[in-house]
Formats: structure tokens, sequence, C-alpha cells
């Protein structure tokens, strides 16, 4: 049964000029859980819910470091996603040793999108059924681009990808002009509160299912924060009955390293 | 007729085993290709160019290099730029083999065209032109086909000078004065009597007056050299390579030097 | 549309019984659905302008460019999928840095609209691959001076004084024929192609949008360059006063 006869393939237009099968990859992106990146004018975060398939087992991967300097989010198909860090990290090796330069991070972005474009022209492959949130630190400062199974990629203030991640851009547009000057304390909080827009009625986030990724600053290498680490970003969360919400709290109360 | 059962039903190869001298498991056979034994790498640079100095002062870096291309013994091109921009941060000073100059330069025409249509404010700077540079000797030195050149990079970006040295065997090495060929040995030591510790202070006339020295003695000493020479600076303010200039030189001492002036012997 | 339905418009290796190919047409309409993008051969430059049909607010204005440069003195601006314009730009690249290695001599704008027609043509014959869901505006100043084409999701390229491409090109293309292209300055011509952009952007049915100017000329050097963003803004704001002085009347 098809929707149409223009989507079995992605060689195909439909009479509209449409790509079906790449905007069904697309939704492949959307079935994936959902990842929020922001940045400021010094810092960049990346969030990402885990899922779990159970009591017993461990939950996804939602992070991939690339290079000291970028990091990444993925929605969508994992299998695919390490497929393509896998390329990103050999640009970025490549860089370093032609270059000695870390690989500027739009760059990276584009050599994915390009290769990704290629699955959308030829027969007998399908599109990327994964789309990626980029952070990266480079000459020019921290970026956000958003990578998508189309070919394209874009860079964004603040974005989110993955099942309803379109309640976390109306947060993220309806805050993101207080971003720039904010320190990464806030800029967790931002995203915290963005990335809890995309839970069910009934689940929050723990220092299970949430996955942080931080780059601060210049030099500074790209971490990813799981586990018990979290608790001190969770515990200053604004409870979300509160209509008065998110506000970042403030910063000085924060230790990374103290879990208490 | 062929008396060696061995070499019945196969193609005789005079050019390979005229007198049938190989063992039969051994005997070389026709090569894959044909033109294979006809290739031959850089064994020996055919047309040079002699020394490239440079050294940093206060504002940037400051290099020279003289316009002579030789060939052999013979002054064959003596209207030859040496000193190459690439992109806006960088000179490549060259010696060595030209035609490999002009080949390295081609190379990073195309590199520096390829940067500039990603238009993303990460243009290549002196470092990473040297990192490059660096690779592609080494590559070819390791694959038996090197080019034969050894180059100076210098240049000025994000308020940093950078200089280094790299030649055909991949080697490198950075420092405050650099010389290459016949420069290494005559010139070096003068630049660094002159420069070292005032690396911080000198302005870029005087720069220009130690290089001036120091083509002049290149001239006299080195037979490959000519006296006419250009200087490139870069700084923040971007690349300037002169004219060409010439130095004052003195020759009256040599009119009793066998083989100069005139004999009376 | 006729053709759908009829199974003659699934791959672009399949004529209909009267000699169409439905794939490069249906190519044609992405491009037609997207936002417009036009060119200007004047006097002593070139001028290019998209109209950037901004999705979403987050996105980093500026950053996201449109107009790509193949080599020093050619730039390219397209109109349809964005994805596609990377990747012929790429091959627009490869083809004028091959043209060098061969000539050490900057390509000529003919050369390179040549070999791109022939590679997009290329597209349009099997059914192992879709044609390009794009149009693309070359323009160069090489040796014999300014100099422009239109590449199409066929293959076929023309020369052109003034090029629209996208949504709003009839109306576009309208204005265009109104100018004297071969007395324009370069200078003027941004001017005219910032007027246009906003003439032809619909804004009641499409979000908003972003102008990108880029310009090749005496004032650049013959380098292909985004214009400067005084200029930018100085062209927007007339763009903007005529938009008013329009209603007005």
């Amino acid at each position: 049964m098809f929707r149409n006869t223009y989507d079995s393939d992605n060689t195909v237009f439909s009479p509209q000029g449409r790509l079906h099968q790449v905007e069904y990859a697309l939704e492949a992106v959307k079935q994936g859980s959902a990842a929020v990146g922001l940045r400021s004018k010094t810092h960049a975060v990346l969030l990402a819910l885990k899922r779990s398939t159970g009591e017993l087992a461990s939950y996804q991967q939602k992070m991939f470091r690339i290079d000291d300097h970028v990091g990444i989010a993925i929605a969508g198909l994992t299998s695919d996603a390490r497929v393509l860090s896998n390329f990103m990290r050999q640009q970025a090796m490549a860089s370093r040793m032609l270059y000695n330069r870390p690989v500027p991070v739009n760059r990276l972005v584009s050599a994915i999108a390009d290769k990704a474009q290629v699955n959308t022209q030829e027969y007998g492959r399908r599109p990327y059924g994964v789309g990626f949130l980029v952070i990266g630190q480079d000459a020019l400062g921290p970026h956000l681009y958003e990578f998508s199974p189309s070919g394209t990629s874009y860079e964004y203030y603040a974005m989110s990808i993955g099942a309803r991640s379109q309640s976390a851009k109306t947060y993220l547009e309806k805050h993101f002009a207080s971003f720039a000057d904010c320190t990464l304390e806030e800029l967790v909080q931002h995203g915290l509160h963005a990335l809890r827009e995309t839970l069910q009625q009934d689940k929050e986030l723990t220092i299970n299912n949430t996955s942080v990724g931080i780059l601060s600053g210049p030099g500074s290498s790209f971490k990813i924060v799981e586990g018990p680490e979290l608790q001190p970003f969770l515990s200053l969360m604004v409870p979300k009955a509160d209509p008065a919400a998110p506000a970042a709290a403030p910063a000085e109360d924060v230790q990374m390293e103290d879990a208490s | 007729m062929d008396h060696f059962p061995t070499n019945w039903g196969r193609p005789r190869s005079e050019a390979v085993d005229l007198y049938n001298t190989y063992p039969l498991h051994n005997r070389p056979g026709p090569k894959a290709d044909a033109f294979t034994e006809g290739v031959q790498r850089t064994q020996a640079p055919i047309v040079t160019g002699t020394s490239v100095l440079a050294f940093r002062f206060k504002d940037g870096i400051i290099m020279a290099a003289d316009n002579l291309a030789s060939y052999g013994s013979l002054a064959r091109f003596k209207d030859v730029q040496r000193l190459i921009p690439v992109g806006a941060y960088t000179v490549i000073g060259g010696g060595g083999d030209m035609s490999d100059l002009q080949h390295i330069n081609h190379l990073l025409e195309g590199l520096i065209i390829e940067e500039l249509c990603e238009e993303d404010g990460h243009a290549l700077g002196p470092a990473e032109i040297y990192e490059y540079l660096s690779q592609v000797l080494y590559a070819r030195r390791s694959k038996m086909d090197p080019l034969w050149n050894s180059l100076l990079v210098g240049g000025f970006k994000d308020g940093k000078s950078f200089l280094g040295y790299v030649d055909l065997l991949g080697t490198t090495y950075t420092a405050s004065t650099l010389a290459t060929g016949y420069g290494s040995m005559i010139a070096q030591p003068l630049l660094r009597k002159y420069v070292e510790g005032r690396e911080e202070t000198l302005t870029e006339d005087e720069g220009k007056k130690i290089i001036e020295e120091c083509m002049k003695v290149l001239f006299y000493r080195d037979a490959r050299s000519i006296n006419k020479y250009q200087i490139a600076t870069i700084t923040e303010k971007g690349i300037s390579i002169s004219e060409s200039l010439s130095a004052h030189t003195e020759w009256s001492f040599a009119e009793k030097i066998r083989g100069y002036g005139a004999q009376t012997q | 549309m006729t053709s759908i339905g009829t199974g003659y418009d699934l791959s672009a290796s399949t004529y209909s019984p009267d000699g169409r190919i439905f794939q490069v047409e249906y190519a044609n309409k992405a491009v037609e659905n997207s936002g417009t993008a036009i060119g200007l051969r004047v006097k002593d430059g070139i001028v290019l302008a998209v109209e950037k049909l901004v999705h979403s607010k987050l996105l980093v204005p500026e950053a996201n460019r449109r107009i790509q440069t193949i080599d020093r003195h050619v730039g390219m601006a397209t109109s349809g999928l964005a994805a596609d314009a990377r990747h012929l730009a790429s091959r627009a690249r490869d083809e004028a840095q091959s043209y060098r290695d061969t000539y050490q001599f900057p390509p000529p704008l003919k050369a390179i609209a040549d070999r791109l027609g022939l590679y997009v043509q290329a597209y349009t014959l099997y059914s192992s691959v879709r044609p390009f869901g794009i149009s693309s505006i070359l323009g160069a100043v090489d040796k014999d001076g300014p100099i422009m084409f239109v590449v199409e999701p066929s293959g076929v390229f023309y020369g052109y004084h003034g090029a629209a491409v996208g949504k709003g090109s009839q109306l576009a293309k309208t204005e265009l024929e109104k100018l004297k292209l071969a007395e324009l300055s370069t200078r003027q011509a941004v001017f005219e192609a910032a007027r246009i952009i906003y003439l032809v952007h619909d804004d009641a049915k499409d979000k908003d949008f972003e102008l990108e100017i880029t310009w090749i000329g005496d004032e650049t050097n013959g380098q292909h360059q985004i214009v400067p963003k005084d200029l930018l803004a100085e062209a927007e704001q007339k763009a903007k006063d005529a938009m008013e002085e329009g209603f007005d009347s």
C-alpha cells in the first residue's frame, strides 16, 4: 500500500517537485528521542533525552565526541549516526594532520551534508535516517549546527530535533534572544527546560535519561556529563508547575564535581 | 635456430636476456607497462635558484631571494621572482629546482582557491601552509620522487608572526632567523649576529639594511647568485614585495685575482 | 497535471508518448517552489542576488550562505534544493580547478558552464539517478569581461544579460527587462537587484526572508565577493522606500 506512486524511490520527483523518500527520512529523525542545542557568545551546550528498552537494559547513547572542539547529539537511526560520526572524526583528524588546524566546524557539518545529498540522488541507496545537532568551538567562537538527511546544514542560535521537538523549539524561540550573554550554567538550565518540554506527561528528566554535552570557551574540550554528575544541574531546574518558570537559576551555586 | 629448448614456445626477448643467462624460473618476462622503465624521477635539480633569507623583526617577517635561475653554472634566467605570496598572510621563498617551485606554486594556488570558496572566515595562515607543505614534501620524498626545493615559509596572522623552513626531505624547523642553501652557511651566522635577541625591537628599515648586507656578502661568495634581489615584508598590514634591488659592491680588489681581471701572465 | 498516474513520469529514463521527460519537468517544479535568485550582467561587472527564505527565527543571520563562490572570479546563485546546489557548486569548482591544472589560466565562464551543462544533462539520462532540482545562475568577469549563464535541470544553458529563477522569476524578468543593463555600473546594479528581490517577495504567502547579494567588478578587483554590509544596508533601505512609494501611488 502506497501513499502515492512517487514515494518508493529517492530518484523520483513528485509532480510538485518534492522528494518523498527524503521527507520520510526526516520522519525517521522524529522517531528518535529529542535533542536540544543552544549557544551563547562563549559557550555551547547539547542536551538529549536517552531511551532505554527496559529495566534491565542500559540507556542509549545520544552523544558522540568528534574531536576536542566538536561534539554531536543525534536523533534517529543510531547505526547511521555511528557511520557519519566516524566520517566526521576522520575529517577532523585529516585537518589536524594536513594543516595542524582543528577543523572549522561548518566544514565538518557541510562534509556530512554533502555526503547525505548523494544518498538523495542515486538509486539503490536510502537517505540517512538520522539528524545531528553539532556544537563546536573554532577560531570564530562557539557554533551550533543542525544536519538533516536532506543533505542540508544550517547554523542556529538554538535548535531541537527528534520526537516532540516542536515543544522544545517553542521554548527556545521564546527565550533565545537572552542566550547570547548566558553563563554555562544558565545555558544548561535553558536547555533542560527546553528538553523537558519534549517529555510525555508522566515523565521527568533524571540523571539516567539525560545527557548534557558541554563546550565551555576557547581551548576547552567537549565534555559529556551523565549520571550523578548531572544532579546539580537537575536540582536547579524550576519545577514545571510554576507558571513563572524558566528564568535561569543563579550560577554561583553550581558545583559540577560535587553531586550533593 | 634457437638451440635452447627452454626458450621454445616463448617470445624471445633480446632486450632483457640477450644471451639466455637467466635461470629459467626467474627469467625476466615482458614488463607490464612498456614505459615503466622509461619513467624517471627527479634525481637532480636542473634549473635552480640559490639561497633564501628570512628573519623576524618587530612587526613581522622580512624575507629575500635573488632573481636568478641558473642552468648548471650558467646564469640562465635573470628575472625570476622566487618570493611567492600565498593567500593574504604568507610568503614562500623557494630555492632549488625552479620547475618544482612552480609546481608547488600551482598546488598552493589551487589550495587557496579551494579555501576562498568556503567564505567562512577560516583563511589559511602561514602555520597551516607550513604544515601542508611539510606533508607534501615528505610524502613526495617517501615516494622516492622528491620536490627538489628548500623553502622558507614566512607570514603574519592574528597578531603573530611565523617563520619556518622545510626542504625536499620533509625536514622542518622554525627559528627567528633562517637561510637556505649557500645562505645557510654564509648568511646564517650574520643573521644570528644581527637579529638574535633583537626580534622584538628591530625596525623594518634596520631589517632591510641587514638583508642588503647579507645579500651583498652572498653575491660576493656564491657563484650561483646575482646582484638583483627582492625583499618581502609580511606584517599586520599584509604582504609587500619590493621591486628588484641591488647592493652596492666593490670589485677593485679583484683586479689581481687570477682568472678575474686582465691577466698579465 | 495530465501526466500524473500515467506511469510515464516515474523515471528520468522514460519518455511520455508525446516525447516529454516528466521527471525533468518535475525537477523544474522544485525550482519554481523556492526563493527567487536573480543575476545582472552590467557594463563592468556582475551582481547576483537571492531571496533567502528564512524558515526559522533561530537561524543565525548571514551564516547560511546561498550564493557560492566557484573560483576567484566566478559566483553561482541557485534556486531549488539547497543540497543539490552544494553538489553542483562542488562539481563546478572541480571543473574550474581542472581547467587551471591544464591551462594555468583562470577558466572562462563558458568553459565551466559547458562542463556543468554536460554534468547536469547526465542526470537526466538514467533511471538510477534523478535530475538536479536546481537552476543555477553562473556569473563571472573573465578575460572577455562580464558574462552570465543559467544552467537548468535539463542541462541546457543560455547566456543572459539579466536572469531570474525561482518563485518570483516571472515578475523579476519583467523588471529586469525595464533596465538598461548595458549602461548600469555594478554599484547601481546592486541597488536594482535589492529592489527587484524586495518587489518579488510575496509577503502574504512567504515567511521572512534575508537578502543576499554578491558582486564581481572593478570594486572587488575582479573577485567574487559578498557586497559590503553598509552597501547592502543602503540598498535594502532604498528597496524598502521604493516599495512604500509604490504603495502610495
